[in-house]
């Protein structure tokens, strides 16, 4: 069976799939890819169901050996892909031959690489799903060199097409989508979300996107308020700690929390959020 | 009861203005459920109860059946009758380092905080803070359990044992994993609350009745 043999793994590298829904009534994240339409796409391009496990590289670093011949294809944020030695791309399919290496490198633009093989990684499950969980533990353990993940035989149809360019980044400023969310009541002033830019803190991860504010009004909570009672955090939920710096909840969210959510994203945008990096400039619009 | 909005995909019920919302919500939770595991939600994936409001979590995609959530929410008082909560009883070590705090707290002794934790019926109100940790209140709200209405210790610890059993605020609790914590641990259980190969994987779940037993009753001491 064909395998493929972990070198390099950058500052995180995880195995994720569409995560484990159906769990949150006992305390369990969902999980899965931050980004689970580039998710998505890496599986259709190498023709397995969408759902299949990939890797999920976070900015960069991570190479690979192959252990018999592959069919990779690496989408989400964009960086440069290196099989042997010859430079290729993302968004396409491409082969891997037995022995050779493959390197990608850190993104230009965008946070997280997803790296499917045709046939997906055959890891452990728990729950139902291949994805670590970086808050609770669950799942298999983040990737280390030397690893050996063995590649399955879930593969489909072949795509009718081997290349899916995407569009770029439309600015230096990123527009988030959201809908008004379920305490959006309990600030000051709900439309200060909107208004002004954001910009993303260092201290962002699987579990949130910490945005400080970089020009436009204070977001405060309405004083004299009774204390929230901890409540379920629906996925893409904007959280407003009394910092007054939101939280965009990405995958590995607790399933219940204790401060106000005032808005929450689409699901689009949550993918897009998923790609956010340090020092990115964002901007919330509020929709229907 | 009032529907919050959450997104494309999820709807938040709040029942903190009805008559008695916890009630309501924990009711309201078992109907759902029910319906979930009947197929008569399609399209939602998990249902997260809460204190006094139940997240309803659907996809984006497919959205929340407002009809098919209002058919399974009326056919709730029926269905929390049908269906049985279990029952778990779940021996403790009373040797926590937190025991001799609690007790000088109240006034009172360490036996008299263990026969308070032992003689309440629990309820699981909802799970959260980790896989497998379930939020417990006293079953009868008239049934007033003062150890465990003491607030959260001042520091959180960095790490708390699995199996400890732990108080604060109002609830009481199993920490199912080594975590970090910041209730009053009152002692420890070799019951395994999690274990992620089990079906299902935890034996609480929001409805759950639990009663705390004293190890050292029963070896008669």
């Amino acid at each position: 069976m064909s395998s493929v043999t972990v070198l390099a793994t950058g500052p995180l590298a995880t195995v994720q799939d569409l995560g484990r829904g159906g769990y949150a009534h006992l305390g369990v994240p969902r999980s899965g890819a931050a980004d689970r339409e580039s998710l998505r796409l890496a599986n259709r391009l190498v023709g397995n169901p969408e759902d299949l496990a990939a890797v999920e590289i976070t900015h960069g670093g991570f190479a690979m050996r192959a252990d018999g011949d592959l069919t990779v294809a690496a989408t989400g944020a964009q960086a440069g892909l290196v099989v042997g030695d010859r430079p290729t791309g993302p968004n396409a399919t491409v082969v891997v031959r037995d022995g050779q290496h493959l390197r990608v490198a850190a993104p230009t633009r965008g946070c997280r690489v997803y790296l499917a093989v045709r046939g997906g990684f055959d890891v452990e499950a728990a729950l139902g799903s291949r994805s670590t969980d970086t808050l609770s533990g669950l799942g298999p353990a983040r990737l280390a060199v030397g690893d050996r993940l063995a590649v399955g035989a879930a593969a489909g149809e072949w795509p009718a097409t081997q290349w899916a360019p995407r569009p770029g980044p439309d600015g230096l400023t990123v527009t988030l989508t959201a809908t008004v969310g379920p305490r959006a009541d309990r600030l000051a002033d709900p439309e200060a979300l909107f208004t002004g830019t954001w910009t993303v803190n260092p201290a962002s991860n699987r579990v949130g996107v910490r945005l400080d504010r970089l020009d436009g009004p204070a977001l405060e909570h309405l004083p004299g308020l009774p204390e929230l009672r901890s409540e379920g955090i629906a996925h893409g939920s904007v959280q407003v700690p009394p910092s007054g710096q939101p939280v965009l909840f990405g995958p590995d969210h607790p399933v219940t929390g204790g401060y106000p959510v005032a808005a929450v994203l689409t699901a689009e945008s949550l993918d897009r959020a998923g790609q956010l990096t340090p020092g990115d400039v964002v901007h919330l619009r509020l929709v229907d | 009861m009032r529907e919050r909005p959450a997104g494309r995909g999820a709807v938040l019920l709040d029942f903190d203005a009805t008559p008695s919302p916890r009630a309501a919500a924990a009711d309201a939770a078992v109907a759902l459920r029910a319906a979930v595991d009947a197929g008569a939600l399609p399209g939602v994936v998990d249902i997260v109860p809460a204190a006094t409001t139940i997240l309803v979590q659907g996809s984006p995609a497919h959205g929340i059946d407002d009809l098919a959530l209002h058919r399974a929410l009326r056919a709730e008082s029926d269905r929390a009758a049908e269906v049985p909560a279990d029952e778990v009883v779940i021996t403790v070590h009373y040797d926590g380092p937190d025991l001799h705090d609690v007790a000088r707290e109240l006034g009172w002794t360490t036996g008299a905080v263990v026969a308070s934790h032992t003689g309440t019926r629990w309820r699981v109100e909802f799970m959260g803070f980790a896989p497998g940790f379930g939020y417990l209140v006293p079953d009868d709200p008239q049934d007033r359990c003062p150890p465990c209405e003491l607030p959260r210790r001042t520091e959180s610890r960095p790490r708390v044992g699995a199996g400890s059993v732990a108080v604060a605020a109002g609830y009481s609790a199993v920490y199912p994993g080594v975590s970090p914590g910041g209730w009053n641990l009152l002692g420890h259980t070799e019951a395994r609350l999690w274990d992620a190969a089990a079906t299902p994987p935890s034996p609480l779940a929001a409805g759950t009745f639990v009663w705390f037993r004293d190890a050292a009753g029963e070896s008669g001491r």
